[in-house]
C-alpha cells in the first residue's frame, strides 16, 4: 500500500475523531458544555491528536530507517570474494538497487509475474535485456550475485512495508479506540493536548539535534578516514597546499594553513568594513533618521542582502578586481593580479553590511525609551546617550549579530573564487590572489573525484574544521550574550 | 488632618525661579494640559497632585523639555526659568536638564554598575576634578538617597539588579549627583518602604536649602509633609495652587476638597 494511503487513512481517521470526540464528551455532559472538564474542541483534539501524532512520528521514522537497515542486511549477503573495498561494495549494491527498482516496474507493468521476478536465474534470463524494456538502464551485465541480491533485497523491502503498515495502522486505531473511550465530561482532555503537544515539540527539536549530530558524525568518520591515509600533524601544521591530481599519481601536500590564512584575512577586511559600517547606518536609521527616511532606508538596504552571492561575485570580478589593480595595486606595486584578497574583501564586506545593521538596528531599537529619557534627563547629549547607554545596553546584541556576519563571511565561497582566485598562499600583501576553505574543498570534491583518496577526503577535513571555527564563534557569541543578557530590563 | 505636620508651611519668600504661562500640551489629538500658569519659587518645594492621569508628569516633563523626546507631543505657551524662556530657540534642552534634574515616575537605571549610574551625570558635565573627587560625589549622592548603606559593598555590581525600591533611590542619587537647581521628582517613594520614604523626605527638606524642588505624589500626607506649595490637577488643568497649609485645610474649589477628602481619584 503506497504511503499516500496510510496519510489518507490517518487523517480520515484523525478527521472522525475531531468531531466524535467532541460529541461524545458533550453527549456525556448531557448537551451541556459548561458541565464537562475542558472545552468541547478539546475533546476532539485530543483524539485526533493520539491518532495522528504517534502513527506519523513512527511512520516518518521507519521511512527513514528501512532503507538503511535493508541495505546492511543485503550487503551482508553478498559473498566477500565479490568485491575488494568498500567502495566496490558499494558500487554493487547500487546496481542492486537499481535491479531491483527495474524488477519492481517490470511487475507493475506486468512484463514479468511476480513469482519470476522472485526466481528467475541471470544464467537462463537476460535481465538487462528485460529491465531495459521497462525503462531501466542497468550499466553491465547483471551477474548472479546483483540479482540474488536484488532478489532478497525485494523481499526484505515487500515483509517491511507490510509491517509497516500494519504497525502505523494499529497506532492510529489504537489512539483513536484509547482516547475516545477515555472520552466523557470528567476526563482532563485540556491537559492531555497540552501534553500531547509538548511531545510533538519535543520530536521536533529532537529531529533538528539529531539532524546535526548526523552531520557532524558522518563528516567525523570520513576525516577519520582521511587521517588514516593523512598524517594530522601535516594536516594542521604544513604551510604548502599543493593536492597532486587523481591518476597523475606522486603525493599530495594538503596542509590547511595556507587556506586558513585567507579565510581569515578575507574574513577580517570583510568584517573592518562591514562593522564599522553597519553599525553605524544601524545606530544613524534608529535614533536620528525621521520616520519616513527609515521606512524607506531600512528596507532598501535589507535588499542589499537578497542580492545571490555569485552576483557581488561578478561585482568583484568585473568591477573592484580590475579597479583596485589599476587604481592602487599596480601603481604602488604591490601585484598585477585583480583577483586578491582586498577585493573578495570588500565586495564580502559590502554583502555583510545589511546583516549587521539590520540585527544592530533591531538591537537598538530594543533598548527602552526610559533609557534615553534618563541620560536625556541627566543633560547628556543625543550621541553620549548613544555612545554611553544604548550601545553598551545593546552590545550582546551587536556582538551576536557581528559574530553572525563573521560566520557567514569564514562560510562565503562564491565571491572568493570571483573576488581572490585558487591560489593557496600564505602572504601579507592584501593585492596578491588567494583563496579559502570553502573554495579548496568545492575544488577538491567537483571532477573526478574518488572517495578513497586522500584528495578528496580531505574536503570531509576541511570542512569539519571550518565547522569547529564557526561553531566556536557561536559558542563565544551565546556566551557572551549570556553574560549581559541580564543587565537589560 | 490635624495630626498633620505643618510646621515648615511658612513660606520664605524667595521669588520665582518657574514661571509657566499659556502652557498647553498635546499628543497628537489628546488635549493633555489646558492653559496652565504657575509660579514656582525658588528653595521651596512644590507638591503635584491630582487622579491618575491628569497630566502631572506631562507638566512636569515641560519643564525640562523632556516632552522634547516624544514625537507627538507638542508644547504651547511659555516657561520662564530665572526669567528665561526655556522654549525660546536659542536655548540647548541638553543645557537646560543639566540644569533641571529629573527622577523619573519609572525607575531606570542603566545597565552599567551601581557607581557608574551615579557618577554618569558628573562623568559627562566634568564635575569632578580626580577619581577621589569623583567617589566623594558618588559617595554623597547614595548618601542622601538613603542608599549608601546598602550598596557601599557592591558598587560594582549592575544598578539593575537591585530591589524595584533601591533603583529609586538610585535614580535619585543619580539626579542628586549632577547638582541641579531645580529638581523634578516624578512620585519618587512610589515604591518604597516608610523608612526609606522618610529619609527621602529628609532628602527633600535638605535639597530645599538650596534648590527648588517639585514632587507629583499620590499620597496626600507627603505632600503636607514635604511642600510648602501644593498644586491641584484635574483632567489637564490646574484648578488650585497655593500654600500646601491652605490647600489641605481650607480647599477652595469643590473637586479639590472632593480629592483631598478622598472622594474621588
Ligand atoms: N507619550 C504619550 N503619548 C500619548 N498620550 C500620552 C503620553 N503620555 C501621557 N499621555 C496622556 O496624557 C494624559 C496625562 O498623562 P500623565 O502621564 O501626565 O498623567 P499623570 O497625571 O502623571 O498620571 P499618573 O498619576 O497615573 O502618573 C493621559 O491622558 C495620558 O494618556
Ligand atoms: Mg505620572
Amino acid at each position: 500500500m503506497p504511503v499516500i494511503w496510510m496519510l489518507a487513512i490517518i487523517a480520515i481517521l484523525a478527521g472522525a475523531g475531531i468531531v466524535l470526540g467532541r460529541k461524545k464528551a458533550l453527549a456525556s455532559a448531557g448537551g451541556d458544555s459548561r458541565l464537562l472538564h475542558s472545552l468541547p474542541g478539546y475533546y476532539g483534539a485530543n483524539v485526533a491528536l493520539f491518532v495522528a501524532a504517534p502513527a506519523l512520528l513512527v511512520l516518518a521514522a521507519w521511512m527513514v530507517l528501512q532503507p538503511i537497515l535493508i541495505e546492511s542486511r543485503v550487503a551482508a549477503t553478498v559473498p566477500e570474494d565479490a568485491y575488494e573495498t568498500q567502495g566496490d561494495l558499494s558500487l554493487i549494491l547500487a546496481d542492486v538497487r537499481r535491479v531491483a527498482r527495474g524488477l519492481d516496474l517490470a511487475v507493475e507493468q506486468g512484463t514479468i509475474t511476480a513469482e519470476r521476478a522472485g526466481d528467475m536465474r541471470s544464467e537462463f534470463t537476460d535481465v538487462r535485456q528485460r529491465l531495459a524494456e521497462v525503462g531501466v538502464a542497468v550499466g553491465t551485465e547483471v551477474d548472479r550475485t546483483t540479482l540474488t541480491a536484488a532478489q532478497r533485497y525485494r523481499v526484505l523491502e515487500g515483509r517491511a512495508d507490510l509491517a509497516m503498515n500494519v504497525v502505523v495502522l494499529l497506532l492510529a486505531i489504537g489512539g483513536f479506540g484509547l482516547m475516545y473511550a477515555k472520552t466523557d465530561k470528567d476526563f482532563r482532555a485540556r491537559n492531555s493536548v497540552e501534553a500531547a503537544i509538548m511531545v510533538i515539540l519535543i520530536g521536533a527539536s529532537t529531529i533538528a539535534i539529531l539532524t546535526t549530530l548526523g552531520i557532524v558524525l558522518s563528516m567525523l568518520f570520513e576525516t577519520m578516514n582521511f587521517f588514516r591515509q593523512y598524517p594530522a600533524l601535516e594536516f594542521f601544521f604544513s604551510t604548502t597546499w599543493d593536492p597532486s591530481f587523481s591518476g597523475r599519481g606522486g603525493s599530495s601536500e594538503l596542509g590547511i594553513l595556507p587556506l586558513l590564512w585567507g579565510t581569515l584575512y578575507i574574513s577580517l577586511i570583510a568584517l573592518l568594513v562591514a562593522v564599522p559600517i553597519g553599525l553605524f547606518s544601524a545606530i544613524y536609521l534608529s535614533e536620528y533618521a525621521g520616520k519616513k527616511f527609515r521606512g524607506f532606508a531600512k528596507p532598501l538596504l535589507e535588499v542589499l542582502a537578497g542580492i545571490p552571492t555569485i552576483v557581488y561575485g561578478l561585482f568583484a570580478l568585473i568591477t573592484v578586481g580590475p579597479l583596485l589593480r589599476d587604481a592602487i595595486a599596480s601603481p604602488l606595486g604591490l601585484g598585477t593580479s585583480a583577483s586578491s584578497v582586498m577585493t573578495a574583501g570588500l565586495v564580502m564586506g559590502i554583502m555583510l553590511i545589511p546583516f549587521v545593521s539590520s540585527l544592530s538596528d533591531d538591537i537598538i531599537n530594543a533598548v527602552p525609551q526610559a533609557m534615553r529619557d534618563g541620560s536625556y534627563g541627566l543633560g547628556a547629549t543625543q550621541s553620549e546617550t548613544i555612545r554611553q547607554v544604548i550601545i553598551p545596553a545593546a552590545l550582546p546584541g551587536i556582538v551576536g549579530a557581528i559574530l553572525l556576519a563573521a560566520s557567514r563571511a569564514i562560510g562565503e565561497t562564491m565571491i572568493v573564487v570571483l573576488g581572490a582566485g585558487a591560489a593557496a598562499r600564505i602572504d601579507a600583501n592584501p593585492f596578491e590572489a588567494m583563496t579559502t576553505v570553502t573554495v579548496k574543498i568545492v575544488s577538491q570534491l567537483t571532477g573526478d573525484t574518488d572517495f578513497s583518496s586522500p584528495e578528496t577526503l580531505v574536503a570531509f577535513a576541511l570542512g569539519l574544521t571550518l565547522f569547529v571555527i564557526t561553531l566556536g564563534l557561536n559558542v563565544l557569541a551565546l556566551y557572551i550574550v549570556r553574560k549581559y543578557r541580564e543587565q537589560y530590563e | 488632618m490635624n495630626d498633620m505636620r505643618l510646621t515648615e508651611r511658612a513660606v520664605d519668600n524667595n521669588g520665582t525661579k518657574i514661571r509657566a504661562k499659556g502652557v498647553q500640551v498635546y499628543y497628537g489629538d489628546t488635549h493633555a494640559i489646558k492653559n496652565v500658569d504657575v509660579d514656582i519659587a525658588d528653595k521651596t518645594v512644590t507638591a503635584f497632585i491630582g487622579p491618575s492621569g491628569c497630566g502631572k508628569s506631562t507638566f512636569l516633563r515641560c519643564i525640562n523639555r523632556m516632552n522634547d523626546t516624544i514625537s507627538v507631543a507638542r508644547v504651547e505657551g511659555d516657561i520662564l526659568i530665572d526669567g528665561e524662556d526655556i522654549y525660546d530657540k536659542r536655548v540647548d534642552p541638553v543645557q537646560l536638564r543639566a540644569k533641571v534634574g529629573m527622577v523619573f515616575q519609572k525607575p531606570n537605571p542603566f545597565p552599567k554598575s551601581i557607581y557608574d549610574n551615579v557618577a554618569y551625570g558628573p562623568r559627562i558635565h566634568g564635575l569632578a576634578k580626580d577619581k577621589a573627587d569623583l567617589d566623594g560625589i558618588v559617595e554623597s549622592a547614595l548618601r542622601r538617597a538613603a542608599l549608601w548603606d546598602e550598596v557601599k559593598d557592591r558598587l560594582t555590581a549592575p544598578g539593575t539588579g537591585l530591589s524595584g525600591g533601591q533603583q529609586q533611590r538610585l535614580c535619585i542619587a543619580r539626579a542628586v549627583a549632577t547638582s541641579p537647581e531645580v529638581l523634578l521628582m516624578d512620585e519618587p517613594c512610589s515604591a518604597l518602604d516608610p523608612i526609606a520614604t522618610d529619609q527621602v523626605e529628609n532628602l527633600i527638606h535638605e535639597l530645599r536649602a538650596n534648590y527648588s524642588v517639585v514632587i507629583v505624589t499620590h499620597s496626600m500626607s507627603q505632600a503636607s509633609r514635604v511642600s510648602q506649595k501644593t498644586a491641584y490637577f484635574h483632567l489637564g488643568e490646574m484648578v488650585e495652587y497655593g500654600d500646601t497649609g491652605d490647600i489641605f485645610t481650607n480647599p477652595k474649589d469643590e473637586r479639590t476638597e472632593n480629592y483631598i477628602t478622598g472622594r474621588i481619584g
